[in-house]
Parts: structure tokens; sequence; C-alpha cells
């Protein structure tokens, strides 16, 4: 065995340069929180905007009373049940398809070309603008399938619009899932079924249900797809999810919004705080599913 | 034919004392074979990773599988309870019979085949689930009528698991330490009682403290169990085992088997210079 050869009698040479290296990541660090910082100056100012406007409209009536000529008699009741219901209804319809069908491209389709082809074309889909579903929509459901302008149209279309994003969500959270989990389950004498079920589904949950419960905040934002579906309207009674006209959050924001005088925008900005408050504890929600359903998870 | 769950062989069932049973000793007649491999050959699409392999696995009787990297000793490990079939461009060469019956014959079901016989492998894989579930996974899917407490009880005891975790069976499998998680898979393989349990370098991932008390636990199972190991410490084999089986890779990078014998013979006086230049530390 040779001795070993201090590195400077072998003619290498080093230049380490700690400040220079020091700087750079001092730079870095710097960049990066200037985007934070820039992403929480603008979100505080838009809060702060919107939280003073609404101010004065914010009390119990603005949320059990119907939309009036009159903006002091105004409330958002007919548009945040509309909200719910399709709310509810999304949920219901995209929670089994879209686990479904991720469940068959992880699990049960074998690796092939045509498998990684739909699941690009699913990742498209998530990203083709609203409004053409709401074309969709209109086409199919309202027309076609005569289901007319109704809530339940609405829900269906926005469960289109958001499938992707949680056969998407799903896919990832079961691919995450160690395939060592899939071998211990076979190993002791599981079917695919039972495998699927006790062992993957169990493991994938919180990514899972993260995902749809997000996708769910995104359906319940959306305004652009369902002006096309009707709720462009002016609603002052409850809906009916299968007849009659409705409304949601959104669309009231902007039915609110695009009048000229300063009341009307006032309690656009109240409707705004609502929907944010509803999106804050659709998230809060994900975050206590995640946490309660990877209590046992550690990989 | 391997028969369902419900119409398995008579075996003492879990909670039966095992001390009844007559433990083998060197007077009685050479123990049954349970798995006989004849002509075994393993194939990866058009790659063959292992070759000719023709063993007996006698009953309650630790059998290693040595040699060097990529001989395909896990492979053919893999191959005794199926799970190999789980890859899609796998296929078995040759014959497997298990207690007399072919093991890929028409009509057997793998899944079957898996419960009877068991599998631990390299990594401690834990369900993110509670100790208690973990256990209870193998006899919920095959449909255990008993008592369950009973039976994850049992279970633990027999994996030398018990004494740690008794007092907090409600946490998490994948909260305990490396060698107990282990443990806790071979509690969970128990569970479904099975005839033959597969190791599949159940020691890589563990202390040498764990590896001990994981030896120590064969040496005890074994008398109910029949246990294949796979292992790359040449120690664990001379320790644990009764029969060693050394494999090499042939020049087509095949895996075959170089030379099958009690270990002790295997490693004071093998018949091979290949095995004695593997087990002196020559190669591989």
């Amino acid at each position: 065995m040779s001795a070993i050869v201090p590195a400077a009698r072998l003619g290498h040479r080093f230049e380490p340069a700690l400040m220079r290296r020091r700087l750079t990541g001092t730079l870095f660090y710097g960049a990066c929180l200037a985007a934070v910082a820039l992403l929480l100056v603008t979100l505080i100012t838009l809060l702060v905007d919107v939280f003073v406007r609404a101010a004065p409209w914010l009390d119990v009536d603005f949320l059990t009373g119907a939309p009036s000529s009159r903006p002091a008699r105004a409330g958002i009741l007919p548009a945040l049940v509309g909200t719910f219901e399709i709310g509810l209804f999304v949920g219901v319809m995209t929670f089994p398809v879209g686990v479904a069908a991720a469940i068959y491209l992880v699990e049960y389709a074998s690796d092939s070309r045509l498998n990684r082809l739909l699941q690009t074309n699913i990742s498209n889909l998530a990203g083709v603008p609203s409004i053409i579903y709401g074309i969709l929509g209109l086409a199919l459901f309202v027309q076609a399938l005569a289901l007319g302008a109704t809530i339940f149209a609405a829900a269906l279309t926005l469960s289109l619009l958001i499938l992707p994003v949680v056969i998407i969500a799903s896919i990832e959270a079961l691919k995450a899932v160690p395939s060592a989990q899939r071998e211990g389950a076979y190993a002791l004498g599981a079917t695919r079924w039972q495998m699927v079920k006790r062992s993957v589904l169990p493991a994938a949950a919180p990514g899972i249900m993260t995902g749809i419960i997000l996708a769910m905040a995104r359906a319940i934002g959306e305004a652009a797809p369902l002006i096309l579906i009707g709720a462009f309207t002016f609603v002052t009674f409850l809906p009916n999810p299968f007849e009659g006209q409705y409304t949601v959050l959104p669309i009231q924001i902007y039915g609110w919004a695009i009048r000229p005088q300063d009341d009307f925008q006032g309690i656009s900005a109240a409707a705004i705080v609502v929907i944010l408050a509803l999106m804050l504890i659709l998230n809060a929600l994900a975050l206590v599913v995640r946490a309660r359903l990877s209590r046992h998870i550690q990989w | 034919m391997l028969s369902p769950v419900a119409e398995a062989p008579a075996r003492p069932a879990i909670g039966v004392t095992i001390a009844a049973m007559p433990p083998p000793t060197p007077e009685m007649t050479e123990p049954p074979t349970v798995l006989l491999l004849d002509k075994v050959g393993c194939w990866y699409g058009s790659f063959r990773a292992v070759r000719d392999v023709s063993i007996e696995i006698k009953a309650r009787e630790v059998t290693a599988l040595i040699g060097p990297s990529g001989c395909g000793k896990t492979t053919l490990l893999r191959t005794m309870n199926r799970m190999n079939d789980l890859i899609p461009s796998y296929r078995t060469d040759g014959h497997i019979q298990f207690e007399g019956d072919d093991l890929y014959g028409p009509g057997v079901d793998s899944v079957a085949v898996r419960r009877r016989i068991g599998m631990v492998f390299q990594k401690p894989n834990p369900f993110p689930k509670s100790i208690y579930d973990n256990v209870a996974f193998g006899p919920k899917i095959n449909g255990f009528k008993g008592k369950m407490d009973d039976l994850v009880e049992e279970s633990l005891r027999r994996a030398a698991l018990w004494d740690e975790v008794k007092d907090k069976l409600k946490q998490s499998g994948m909260a305990l330490s490396g060698g107990q998680q282990q443990r806790l898979c071979i509690a969970r393989t128990i569970a479904v009682n099975p005839e033959v349990i597969l190791m599949d370098e159940p020691c890589s991932a563990l202390d040498p403290r764990s590896t001990l008390q994981i030896e120590e636990l064969m040496a005890e199972l074994k008398k109910d169990y029949t246990i294949v190991i796979v292992t790359h410490n040449m120690q664990q084999a001379a320790r644990a085992s009764d029969k060693t089986v050394f494999l090499t890779m042939g020049d087509d990078r095949a895996g075959y088997v170089v030379e099958v014998g009690d270990t002790v013979k295997i490693f004071t006086n093998p018949r091979e210079q290949l095995t004695e230049d593997y087990i002196s530390g020559r190669f591989g």
C-alpha cells in the first residue's frame, strides 16, 4: 500500500473563496425572503382593504337575509345555501369517482404507455380553462340531459372541473405509499382488493382527503363556468337543487361588485369576507383530517 | 391441492400448548420435506436470474441461503411463496412441491399459498396502524373467527415482543425501534398460522443486539415452523441455521447452487472449493 500523498504535493490547488460562497448563500436567502415578503404584503393589503370595506355591513342579518335592491337590507343566504349545496354534491360525486379512477390507474392497470398517456392527459385536463367546462356543462347537462340550469347541473359541471385535480392528488398519494406496504399485505395472504382497502388506502388517505378538500374549495370559488349554467340571477329564495333558479357566492359577489353604488361595493366586500371564511374553514379541515389520518404514519 | 384457509390441514391452533408436541431429536427419522425444488429456474423476461436449483427444505429446520450479491437468493426465496407472481415479466420453470402438491399447479391460488408460506422482509415494513392492528391484519383478511385479543397476545409472545409492547398496543407500529418493528412483522406473520416463514435478510437493517434477538427468536420458532432465511451475514448462517444452501453466479449471470448440506459441514468441511473460498471471505 502506498502512503497517502498530501494533495499539495500532487499539484492539486484549491481556491476555497469562502467569503464569496457564504455571500452567495446569503444573497439567495435574501431573495427567498423577499419573495415571501412580496406575497405577504399583497395578501395583507387585500385583506385589510376588504375587511375595512366589509366591516359596516357584516352582521347576522347579512348572513340570514336575501338579496335586495336596497343594500342595507341585502343578505347572502340564498347564495350561501347555493354554495353549500353545490359543495356537498361536488364532494359526494367526485370522491368515489376520483378515488376509484386513481386506484385503477395506480393499483390495477399495468404501467403501460397507454396508462402514462392517460395520466398525462388527466393532468392536462386540470389546466383547461374553467369556462370551457361551463360550455360543456351547458351542452351536456343543461341541454342534452335536460337537467335545466339547476344546482344539480352546476354541481355536475364543477365535478368534471375538479375531477382531474382529485384524480391527480389521489394518484400521487397512492404512489407515495411504499411498495413494501403492498408486499407486506400480500405476504399475509391478502387479495389485491384487500391489499388496496386495508393497506394502501389507509396509508394514502391523508393525501387523498387533503386533495379532495382543496379541490372542493376550488369548486366553491369558481364563478366563470356557472355563469353559463344560469347562476347569474337575482334569487331571493332558498334554492331547490333540482329545479328553479339559484346563485352562488362568487357570482353574488360579482353581481354586487359591478354595480356603481358604494353601498353595493360594501356588501360585495362583506360577501368576500364570508367566502374567505369558508375557504379558511375548508383548509383548516384539510389540516385536521390530514393530522388525524396520518397519526400512525411515519415514513 | 392447496386448500382454502378454512380447510387448512390440522395444526396446533395458536393458544394450544406447543410443549405437548415432541421436539425433533436427532434420534428421530429425517424430518419430512416441506418444500421440494426440482430444477427450478427464475426468469425476468428473457433474463434468467436463477437456474437448475434442486433442493429440499425440511420441516422445522432453518435453511440458510447464502451467496454473493446478485446470485438470485432473494429471487429464489420469493419464488417459494409466489411473491414474484406480482412482477409482470416474471416466470418460473421447473417444479416446486409444497407438502407434495405442485406450488405452481393449475388451480392453486397464490393468495392461499402466501398465507401458508409467510414472509418477513429485509426492511421492517409494519403497517401505519397500531401495534394491535398490525398483528390483527392477517387474521382479519383471512376470516379469523376466534378471539382476536388472545391471538394478538399469543403472536406477540411468540415473537418475543409482548413484554415490550403490552402497555402500548394502541400506539403506532412504526414508532417502535427497528428491531422491535422486525419482531412485530414476525408476530404479524405468525398470526395467520403459516407453515413456512421465509425471511429475506431480516437483520440487515438492524443493530447487532437486535440481530441477536431475531436469531434467538428463530431458534425458538423453528420448533413450530419451517424457516428459510436469506442472509449476507456468514456468521448468522453459521449460528442460526441447520442447513445451508450456497449459491453463486455463473458466467451467464444466472445464480445456481454450488453446494447444499448441513451447516456444520458446509462451514467446517465444504466439498467445493468455491464454497470454501466464499465462506472464508476470499470472494463475495
